[in-house]
């Protein structure tokens, strides 16, 4: 029973914190934080698959790309309402994961890498081919009227933060569910000994491709969600850094824990902000600490407070 | 850095509380108070107060100084153009403080680098605005950037001056708070440039331009304003930005090309001139192109010999010339460029003197409406916003350098004369000024009209 309510308790706990934190935070943190919790969503999508199923993919920005045009084009040229434009644009980062991991799952390793990298390198291009559409790099803006659920206003600092915690909150038990999961622990036990786990009778291609679908899927509605609360769309995000920022996040909170991607996001962000604050060299003091954190760290944060303090943490 | 001018970054020094405004003001409210309640119970927490923005802090608004919230390029592709932009709002901001500041109050810049990344340019309005207490954000260049910071500047109702020369401005896609009232917009660059074209060089056109939203405005434009002059746009070749070799599209260029013209940006431009002099060798058409491809870049750098007796536009001559902007020695002299165009204390280090007046014109065009709204505080943005909207004519000065203007406050975007330029030993000697007339084209929305 102890097992359940840990997890559960602090699960719980971090959602009312960051509920509370709408009413407390002063208003750049509180429209900092907003953008943090959606791409925390990001770094959630990226770390059930390489945290939970052991697959590194360097072309995720494909998935958040397809979540904010699948939502953004929609709305931008055939008006579309922002609700059926936002599943619209999960469905598209789970349809194009599922694309993307029926073809590259036939690799492995680095190979794996450099298919995923070379998809969304063509996404990215892809984008930039149909200008007449997507803007390409310049992209585009959509309009604030446009932005409103079940009327509510989403460029509203307080109706954008709760809109990005509900989507994180969901997002986050989601997870919590999955890694919980029979299914969840076949992808752990994929990621820690494939071999063994396909000799015990367990399909892995299915359960690895189901989980680049949940990832692209999750990727994908941080993306529709990043459009519509920011109002914003362009290539730019489909662009290799990318594809590289989530696995920093997740490799900075904690590959393999659940709140591991937001603790890495929020990390990540304060880092740059305040020491852009300090010095123009700033990417130098976030490599820095990147480092440091390899080598003092190699699990990421949660990773590492589970392995000294804490083991169940999920 | 003049002593008189208080720069700095703005996470680190960080001095007044933002006054609440606009569309988070009665939302704000439910926090704030919330915030205060637990202030009180002393549960707010001393931690922290270590980071900006959590230090609440009262200052009479009348000495304080006027906060211009720069989002300026110091990393990332726009680094070049940052640097530049940089020192010329340093350079117009000391004038302004020696003049006696705006409404009698200092003006003080407050940076912050964007890494010319839209995501990040979003972040560093909001900061600018909300955390660094400025009055306006201001300086961005890049396109993608400004779409990507536009919303958020209106969300938060702040006055937004970019300096970007893109067409998104004029064309509706933004908002009331952002304006660009410093450097026209390419459309009218290339309008301006069609008559000159057609008249002088050719009425066969072929242009070739880069796969992108830049590239493509470019082709928007200079179709129609070629055909509207009697020339024709024969061909259009689209380079895909990821190509790092031009020779498979030289034989596209058809043979009674009369004017090429390129537009093309980025380091690859040093590559594209190298194989279009392979090409043509000494039978080449008339070569037009927008000097946006070499800014920052030394014209006798090996390589670019064969662009000698090539055109371009310039938005103002690099070189200091007769004939040249009346105002241009004063300018000069004050954002510290030789006669070369080039930094006065490392005559390598070329600026981006085509792009950069944009800046300076933009600081006096803030002062001027700041100064005529008689704005006070945060609170009077909107009447900035409708003073700058209403200013009009603005004639050739110190403050406006590079020519006369006239600012559209129905779309946001301002109009002024272009120069064209031919390279003569290495040099950019002035041919020709097109009148702003030139380069104005029908209004494409009416921002006075929204709300704000």
């Amino acid at each position: 029973m102890t097992g359940l309510m840990k997890p559960g308790a602090l699960h719980v706990g971090v959602a009312l914190l960051l509920l509370a934190a709408n009413f407390l935070l002063p208003e750049y943190h509180h429209g900092a934080m907003a953008r943090v919790l959606t791409l925390a969503v990001f770094a959630m999508g990226y770390n059930v698959m390489f945290g939970y199923a052991g697959l590194l993919s360097l072309g995720h920005a494909l998935f958040f790309a397809a979540g904010l045009y699948g939502m953004g084009l929609p709305m931008q040229h055939l008006g579309l309402a922002a609700e059926p434009a936002f599943l619209l644009g999960i469905f598209s980062g789970a349809l194009v994961a599922a694309v993307v991991g029926a073809l590259a799952l036939r690799t492995a390793g680095v190979a794996f890498m450099i298919v995923t990298l070379m998809f969304a390198q063509a996404g990215y291009l892809t984008i930039l081919y149909f200008l007449e559409y997507t803007r390409g790099d310049e992209g585009f803006v959509i309009a604030r009227e446009a932005r409103t659920v079940f009327g509510l206003d989403l460029a509203a600092p307080e109706v954008r933060y709760l809109a990005a915690w509900l989507l994180f909150t969901v997002a986050m038990f989601v997870v919590l569910a999955l890694v919980r999961s029979p299914a969840g622990r076949v992808l752990v036990a994929i990621r820690e000994n494939e071999e063994r786990a396909r000799m015990l009778g367990y399909d892995v291609a299915r359960y690895k491709l189901g989980a680049i679908v949940v990832s692209g899927a999750l990727c994908g509605a941080a993306g529709a969600a990043y459009g519509l609360l920011f109002g914003y769309v362009g290539a730019t995000f489909a662009s290799v850094q990318y594809s590289i920022l989530p696995l920093l996040w997740v490799l900075l909170g904690g590959a393999g824990t659940v709140l591991g991607p937001l603790l890495g996001a929020t990390f990540m962000f304060y880092l740059i902000d305040l020491s852009s604050g300090i010095t123009d060299a700033y990417m130098l003091i976030a490599g820095a600490a990147l480092v440091a954190l390899t080598l003092f760290a190699p699990a990421g944060l949660l990773g590492e407070l589970r392995r000294r303090a804490c083991p169940w943490l999920p | 850095m003049s002593e008189n001018v208080k720069k700095s970054a703005s996470g680190g020094t960080a001095k007044m509380e933002t006054t609440a405004t606009g569309a988070g003001t009665s939302s704000l409210l439910t926090r704030r108070t919330a915030l205060k309640g637990l202030a009180g119970l002393g549960a707010a927490g001393a931690g922290l107060g270590a980071m900006p923005g959590f230090v609440p802090y009262i200052q009479a608004q009348s000495s304080a100084p006027i906060k211009i919230g720069f989002q300026v390029h110091r990393t990332g592709i726009g680094a070049a153009y940052g640097r530049w932009y940089d020192r010329v709002t340093t350079a117009a901001a000391t004038l302004i403080n020696e003049q006696g500041g705006i409404n009698g109050r200092p003006v003080e810049i407050v940076a912050e680098d964007d890494g010319t990344d839209p995501k990040r340019g979003a972040e560093v309005v909001e900061k600018l605005a909300t955390q660094a207490g400025c009055d306006v954000a201001y300086g961005t260049l890049f396109s993608h950037v400004v779409m990507g910071s536009a919303p958020r500047a209106g969300e938060l109702k702040i006055p937004y001056f970019v300096v970007s020369e893109g067409h998104h401005v004029a064309s509706g896609a933004l908002n009331r708070w952002t304006l660009q009232p410093g450097i026209c917009d390419v459309k009218s660059q290339v309008s301006a440039m069609a008559p000159y074209i057609t008249s002088t060089l050719g009425k066969k056109v072929t242009m070739v331009y880069p796969d992108y939203a830049f590239g493509h405005d470019h082709r928007d434009s200079l179709v129609p304003a070629i055909q509207a002059q009697g020339g024709e746009v024969i061909a259009q070749i689209a380079i895909p930005p990821t190509e790092t070799s031009f020779t498979k599209y030289f034989p596209q260029i058809p043979r009674d090309t009369e004017v090429l013209y390129h537009v093309m940006v980025g380091p690859a431009v040093l590559t594209f001139v190298k194989e279009m002099g392979e090409f043509f060798g000494p039978s080449r058409p008339e070569i037009f192109g927008f000097i946006d491809s070499l800014e920052a870049t030394d014209l006798t750098n090996p390589g670019l010999e064969y662009l000698d007796g090539t055109y371009f536009w310039e938005g103002m001559p690099r070189y200091a010339q007769e004939g040249g902007p009346q105002f241009d020695a004063f300018y000069r002299e004050k954002v510290g460029c030789d006669a070369n165009g080039a930094s006065v204390s490392d005559p390598k280090d070329i600026s981006t003197y085509a792009h950069m007046f944009g800046c300076w014109e933009t600081m006096f065009v803030i002062k001027a409406g700041m100064e005529a709204a008689g704005y006070a505080g945060p609170s009077d943005r909107q009447k900035l916003i409708e003073a700058v909207e209403a200013m009009g004519e603005m004639p050739a000065s110190e403050m406006h350098p590079q020519g006369a203007k006239i600012f559209n406050g129905k779309t946001h975007q301002v109009f002024g004369p272009q120069y064209i330029s031919k390279v003569e030993g290495g040099k950019l000697v002035l041919q020709h000024t097109a009148p702003i007339e030139a380069g104005m084209y029908p209004d494409e929305v009416d921002y006075t009209t929204m709300s704000f």
